[in-house]
C-alpha cells in the first residue's frame, strides 16, 4: 500500500504558542487512522492543515505524492465532516447533499441518484426534502457525512464527529462508521479524545500530546506495548512504576525481581514499567511474587476492580474472581505482560505524565 | 403572567396617541373635502402631473440611494465578519458615528461643502481640477440621503453577518466552492434578512424625506414629501396632504411586499 497522504516536518504556532512541533505522519491508502489525544494537543489543527483551512508555518503536506501545502480547501480532493456538523440552514437535506455536486457541475439525474444512494448509506432514506434544522444531532451528523461522501473524496476527515451524541448513539455510530469506511473503501482520518472510540474503530492510532506524536501503531500495539508513560496512562487503566532493568529479561520492581521478555536496555538501567490491571494475577499469600492486602473493591459488571497494597504501591487489579477487602493476597504477572519503557529524558516530558 | 401585561400599557398608550389616532385622522381627511363630505379627489390628485412627477422622482432617488447604500454597506459587512471580535465593535462605532450628530446639522454641512463656492469647490479649484456643480441637483439629494441613511443599512447587515457560523463558510470551501460561490450560495442567502431590513430602513425614510431635498435641492426640486409638507403648511390643505400621504403609504407597502417576497423565511421583515 502506498501513502495517500504525508505530513512532513509540520510546525504551527498560534501567537508564539507552538501547537505542532516538527510533526511527521504518513497515512496509508484505505486505512482508518485516528488522531487520539487530550483536548488542546493539536488534533484539530493537524486536521485543518490537511484540509487546507490552516497553513503550517513550516513543513509540507503531500497528497498522493503531490505537494498541496498551499492549495486552498476547494481544490483538495478530500472532504471534512465538521465537529458541529455545519449543515447549511437555508437548504433542505437534499440541497445540502447536492451542494458539492452542483458546484462540480454534475447532471441533475446524477445528483438525484447520488442523494438517494448517500441517504441510504447513512440510513436516512426518504429525508431529501426535510428541513435540516428539524433533525436531531445524530441525524444532522449523518447528513453531514452524506454531504461529504457524495463527492467521492479519497480521504475523509472527521473531527470528533460523534462527540456530541449520547452514549448509546455514539456506540451505534462507531459501528456504522466502520461499515461506511469498508463500503466506501477510502481513507478515514478521524480525530477524537476518546481512547475507547479510537481503539474500537481504527486500523492505526496516532497518540498525540502537546503537539508531538507519542506513539503510532495498531490499537493492539498501542494498548499492549505503550512506548511511554503518557501513552500508558492515556490509553486504558494501568499500573505505572519505576523499576530497574537488571539485565535482559529481568526487571526489579518495588524491590522484587520479575522475569520479563524485554531485551536491549543494558544492565542496571532505571526504566518505567507498565502493567495493565487485568494482567495482575491474584493468588493465595506466598504463592505469588509479592504479598499484599486488598484495600478496595468495586464490582464493575464484567469484572471486579480491586486495589492491592503491596511493596508500598497501590496496585490496580481487575479480575473475574473476587477477593474481599482486608484479604491477604499474593501478586503475580506473566513475563509477557510486563511492558518496559525508557524513562523520559527531559523534565518537560516528565511533567506531561504528572498532568494526566 | 396576567400582571405582566400591564407593563406594556405605556407603550400601547404611546402607539395609540402617536400612530393610531393620527392615522385615523389622515384616513378621515384623505377621503373628505373642505366641507367634510366624502370624496376621492384627494387620492386621485396624485395623477396631477406635478404630483406624479414628485412621487416618481422620490421613488427613483430613494431607489438609487438604497442601491448605493447596499453596495457600500455589504462589503463592509463582509470585512467585519472576518475581523477579530475585539476590533469589530470599534469599527462599527466609527461607521455609525455620524448617527450621533443631529440629522439637520449633517445635511446643512453637506450644503456648505457642496455649495458653488463651498469647501469642496474651493479645494478642487485650488488644485486646478475645476468645479463640481451638484448642489441643488438630484445628485446632491442622493448624496445627502446616502450619507444620512447609510448607518441604517450597515447595522442590520453587520448584525446578521457576524452571526453566520464560520464553519458554514469552511464547509462550503471544503465542498469545492470558490470565493464567488461561497458569496452567492452561502453568505448572500444567509444575510438576506439583514439586507431586507437594511433596505426597508433606508428606502422608507428616503422616499418620504422632504428635509434633505429642501436643503440640498435648493427648494427647486420637489419630492412627494415636499409636496405633502407644503399642503399641510403653506397651503393649509390638510385634506390634499392626507390624500397624497395615503397614496405614498400604499406605494411603500407595495415596495415592502415585493421586498418580502425575496425573504423566504420572513425573519428580516420589519413590517
Ligand atoms: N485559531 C487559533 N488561534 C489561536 N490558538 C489556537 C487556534 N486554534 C487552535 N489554537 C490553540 O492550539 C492548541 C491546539 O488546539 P486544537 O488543535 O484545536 O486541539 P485539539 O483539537 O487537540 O483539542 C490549543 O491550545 C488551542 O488553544
Ligand atoms: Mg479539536
Amino acid at each position: 500500500m502506498s501513502n495517500i497522504l504525508e505530513l512532513e516536518h509540520i510546525s504551527k504556532k498560534f501567537d508564539d504558542d507552538l501547537v505542532l512541533d516538527d510533526l511527521c505522519l504518513e497515512v496509508k491508502e484505505n486505512t482508518f487512522m485516528t488522531l487520539l489525544g487530550p483536548s488542546g494537543c493539536g488534533k484539530t489543527t493537524t486536521l485543518r492543515i490537511i484540509g487546507g483551512f490552516t497553513t503550517p508555518d513550516e513543513g509540507r503536506v503531500l497528497f498522493e505524492g503531490r505537494d498541496i501545502t498551499n492549495l486552498p480547501p476547494n481544490k483538495r480532493h478530500l472532504n471534512t465532516v465538521f465537529q458541529k456538523y455545519a449543515l447549511f440552514p437555508h437548504m433542505s437535506v437534499g440541497e445540502n447533499i447536492a451542494f458539492g455536486l452542483k458546484i462540480s457541475g454534475k447532471s441533475d439525474q446524477y445528483i438525484r441518484d447520488k442523494i438517494r444512494y448517500a441517504l441510504k448509506l447513512v440510513n436516512m432514506d426518504g429525508y431529501e426534502n426535510r428541513d435540516v434544522n428539524m433533525l436531531s444531532g445524530g441525524q444532522q451528523q449523518r447528513i453531514a457525512i452524506a454531504r461529504a461522501i457524495v463527492n467521492e473524496p479519497k480521504v475523509l476527515l472527521l473531527d470528533e464527529p460523534i462527540g456530541a451524541l449520547d452514549l448509546k448513539l455514539r456506540q451505534d455510530m462507531q459501528y456504522e462508521l466502520i461499515r461506511l469506511k469498508n463500503e466506501l473503501g477510502i481513507t478515514f482520518i478521524y480525530v477524537t479524545h476518546d481512547q475507547e472510540e479510537a481503539l474500537t474503530m481504527s486500523d492505526t492510532v496516532v497518540v498525540m500530546n502537546q503537539g508531538y506524536i507519542q506513539q503510532m501503531g495498531s490499537p493492539e500495539s498501542i494498548y499492549n506495548e505503550p512506548e511511554n508513560a503518557f501513552v500508558a496512562t492515556f490509553i486504558g487503566d494501568s499500573n505505572i512504576m519505576g523499576g530497574v532493568m537488571l539485565r535482559d529479561k529481568l526487571v526489579r520492581i518495588l524491590g522484587v525481581d520479575f522475569p520479563c521478555v524485554d531485551t536491549g536496555f543494558g544492565t542496571n538501567k532505571p526504566v518505567d514499567v507498565v502493567i495493565r490491571p487485568e494482567d495482575v494475577v491474584l493468588a493465595e499469600p506466598g504463592k505469588g511474587r509479592m504479598d499484599g492486602v486488598v484495600s478496595h473493591l468495586i464490582f464493575k459488571g464484567v469484572h471486579y476492580e480491586m486495589e492491592v497494597q503491596a511493596g508500598g504501591f497501590e496496585w490496580l487489579v481487575q479480575s473475574t474472581s473476587m477477593f474481599p477487602v482486608g484479604q491477604e493476597v499474593s501478586l503475580n504477572v506473566d513475563p509477557f505482560n510486563i511492558q518496559i519503557m525508557n524513562k523520559p529524558e527531559s523534565e518537560d516530558e516528565e511533567a506531561v505524565v504528572i498532568d494526566v | 403572567m396576567f400582571k405582566r401585561k400591564w407593563l406594556t400599557a405605556p407603550y400601547l398608550a404611546f402607539i395609540l396617541c402617536g400612530t393610531v389616532i393620527p392615522l385615523i385622522a389622515i384616513l378621515y381627511y384623505g377621503f373628505t373635502d373642505q366641507e367634510g363630505s366624502f370624496t376621492l379627489e384627494n387620492i386621485t390628485a396624485i395623477a396631477d402631473e406635478e404630483h406624479a412627477k414628485a412621487l416618481g422622482l422620490a421613488l427613483l432617488l430613494a431607489l438609487i440611494c438604497t442601491v448605493v447604500c447596499l453596495i457600500l454597506a455589504y462589503p463592509v459587512g463582509l470585512i467585519l465578519r472576518k475581523h477579530a471580535s475585539g476590533k469589530k465593535g470599534f469599527v462599527v462605532f466609527i461607521l455609525i458615528l455620524p448617527m450621533w450628530m443631529n440629522f439637520l446639522l449633517r445635511t446643512y454641512a453637506w450644503k456648505a461643502l457642496l455649495a458653488g463656492n463651498g469647501v469642496l469647490n474651493n479645494t478642487l479649484g485650488g488644485l486646478g481640477i475645476g468645479k463640481l456643480n451638484i448642489i441643488n441637483t438630484p445628485a446632491a439629494i442622493v448624496l445627502g440621503m446616502v450619507y444620512d441613511f447609510l448607518p441604517f443599512m450597515i447595522l442590520p447587515i453587520y448584525n446578521v453577518m457576524v452571526k453566520i457560523d464560520n464553519n458554514l463558510i469552511e464547509a462550503a470551501y471544503d465542498l469545492g466552492a470558490s470565493k464567488g460561490k461561497v458569496l452567492t450560495k452561502v453568505l448572500l442567502p444567509l444575510s438576506m434578512p439583514g439586507i431586507i431590513s437594511g433596505i426597508t430602513m433606508v428606502f422608507v425614510p428616503a422616499v418620504t424625506t422632504f428635509v434633505i431635498s429642501q436643503i440640498l435641492g435648493g427648494g427647486k426640486i420637489y419630492l412627494i414629501g415636499n409636496i405633502i409638507e407644503q399642503e399641510f403648511t403653506l397651503n393649509g390643505n390638510r385634506q390634499l396632504g392626507s390624500g397624497l400621504s395615503l397614496v405614498m403609504m400604499v406605494f411603500i407597502l407595495i415596495s415592502m411586499a415585493l421586498l418580502n417576497k425575496f425573504d423566504k423565511n420572513g425573519e428580516g421583515s420589519i413590517i
